[in-house]
């Protein structure tokens, strides 16, 4: 595939919840027009409930009530999603979820494998997912994610709810993956450390109806991400914390 | 990379304790059994009228009739009868117990209608296929799968509404397109409700299947049953019906049983 420099766009000029019984229709987005440079790790931020996930259903196509534009810049785009819970296919194996999700006629047996490898599942590769630790399917599902090589990899925290050591080690992995077939990511998270570990860039949302209120580069070499004090002083100076 | 030390712990599930079970089961199931035939073999002695027959009776009459080939005719005719409308009732009702447990607005105006089929007795259906199509295979065919219809497709679409939006939208994302969605995130959701439906659906079909043949066929367990009723031997009566007992159970635990252990192996 040629390489296409037109970077992602999307446009919500509103986007409002349904009226339900008696609660009356809720806004959520509001003015948001982002564009979004192909190859940039997006950090997005926001307090809980504000719309972050709404936000990425939009640009993932799989809500399609609101009033704007996404454009893709691309004709054919390749499309990831890891959600906040790991949804495998339970009556599948590991091997099995991973596989599924490529293109029929394009089995690339070496890459499967290759991705379960390096997401340290190679023992459980014929396990079904509900005998795993949420931590083990939640790499599954991150190897999933990268087996189609998408052009966008959309995440909604998907890290959440798991034990320190084991969101490290899953951030570390998705570092790696990412620096290894660099794509452009949109990554939900309200931990604002996990934002710019992760992030080549930050967009924070807020209000309500919430729209976008910050947006700059976070300035870390792949290096640096490994150290932890390095992170925090970035943290400080793009969140402006005192 | 190791960080979870639960890695590994698929596969040894508990044999042993399993094992223990079914020998356990098995005993209980044989010694109850034994117990049946006692009790029929003591109340026949008492009664000792031509009526009721006792299980040695019983048995030598299933012998003859399983030598003259005739049991195995009827009992084939009428299994041949239950396979066919079995696997249409299921295909028919599965198809539209799906598409009412996906679309609200059909299934609104079409509840009504699954009521009423639900509600009509079997009979009525029989008598008015043999009226309006004549004593034919396929009024006798038709008239079974019309009763079972309405059972499959109500079981179903409890499935078909229960499916995970979750599963369906990862489906859109990476782009499955129908025919896989089909085969690997909605089948596999309703497999235990097609469980369900086969499993009583298999026990209605075969008692509508012998009423069917009592009232319009000339072959099968149900004509032979009207035969011996019109001669009140109630010895080949008990004959056929525990000859079709023994063949539906040998069913139920060799095929269905297999096949939904299959389908469940994943489950934790």
């Amino acid at each position: 595939m040629a390489p296409v420099d037109r970077p992602l766009h999307v446009h919500i000029v509103e986007k409002n919840f349904a009226a339900v019984g008696q609660r009356a229709e809720l806004p959520v987005l509001r003015n948001i027009d982002l564009s979004i440079e192909r190859g940039s790790f997006v950090s997005i931020t926001g307090p809980s409930g504000c719309g972050k996930s709404t936000l990425l259903n939009i640009i993932a196509g799989l809500d399609k009530d609101f009033t704007g534009a996404v454009d893709s810049g691309e004709s054919e785009l390749r499309l990831s999603y890891m959600f906040q819970t790991p949804r495998l296919l339970p009556w599948r194996t590991v091997e099995e979820n991973i596989r599924l999700v490529l293109p029929d006629g394009e089995s690339s047996d070496e890459r499967v494998r290759e991705l379960i490898e390096r997401v340290g599942l190679s023992d459980a590769a014929t396990a079904y997912p509900e005998r795993l630790s949420v931590g083990m399917q939640r790499r599954a599902a991150l190897a999933r994610a990268f087996v189609v090589e998408p052009d966008l990899l959309l995440m909604d925290e998907p890290f959440v709810s798991l034990d320190d050591p084991t969101a490290e080690a899953l951030r570390q992995l998705l570092i790696e993956l990412w620096s290894r077939r660099p794509t452009t990511v949109l990554f939900v998270t309200h931990d604002r450390f996990e934002a710019v570990m992760l992030g080549t860039r930050l967009i924070r949302v807020d209000g309500r109806p919430a729209t976008v209120v910050q947006n700059t580069p976070i300035n870390l070499t792949v290096a640096q991400r490994r150290d932890r004090e390095t992170v925090l002083a970035e943290r400080r100076r793009v969140f402006q914390e005192t | 990379m190791v960080f979870d030390t639960e890695g590994t712990k698929n596969g040894r599930m508990g044999r042993g304790i399993a094992g223990g079970v079914l020998t356990g089961r098995l005993g209980w199931t044989l010694g109850s059994f034994l117990a049946l035939l006692v009790v029929w073999w003591v109340a026949a002695e008492l009664l000792n009228s031509r009526v009721f027959p006792g299980p040695l009776t019983v048995a030598a009459t299933i012998v003859s009739e399983a030598a003259s080939g005739e049991l195995g005719y009827h009992v084939g005719i009428t299994l041949a009868r239950v396979a066919v409308s079995f696997f249409i009732a299921m295909l028919v009702g599965s198809a539209i117990g799906i598409a009412l447990g996906r679309a609200r607005r059909a299934d609104q105006f079409f509840d009504t209608w699954l009521i009423f089929f639900l509600n009509l007795p079997a009979l009525v259906t029989i008598i008015l296929c043999y009226v309006w199509f004549g004593l034919t295979e396929v009024a006798a065919i038709l008239a079974v799968v019309l009763n079972k219809i309405p059972n499959v497709a109500v079981t179903v679409r409890e499935g078909a509404r229960s499916l995970s939006r979750d599963l369906e939208e990862m489906a859109q994302i990476y782009q499955f397109g129908w025919w896989k969605t089909l085969r690997h995130v909605t089948l596999p959701q309703l497999a235990p409700f097609f469980a369900a439906a086969a499993r009583s659906g298999l026990a209605l079909v075969w008692k509508i299947v012998l009423v069917v043949e009592l009232l319009g066929r000339s072959n099968g367990v149900g004509h032979q049953l009207n035969i011996a009723f019109q001669m009140f031997d109630v010895s080949m009566i008990l004959a056929y019906a525990i000859a079709f007992i023994v063949v539906v159970q040998i069913i139920e635990t060799g095929v269905l049983q297999p096949i939904e252990a299959r389908v469940n192996q994943w489950r934790r």
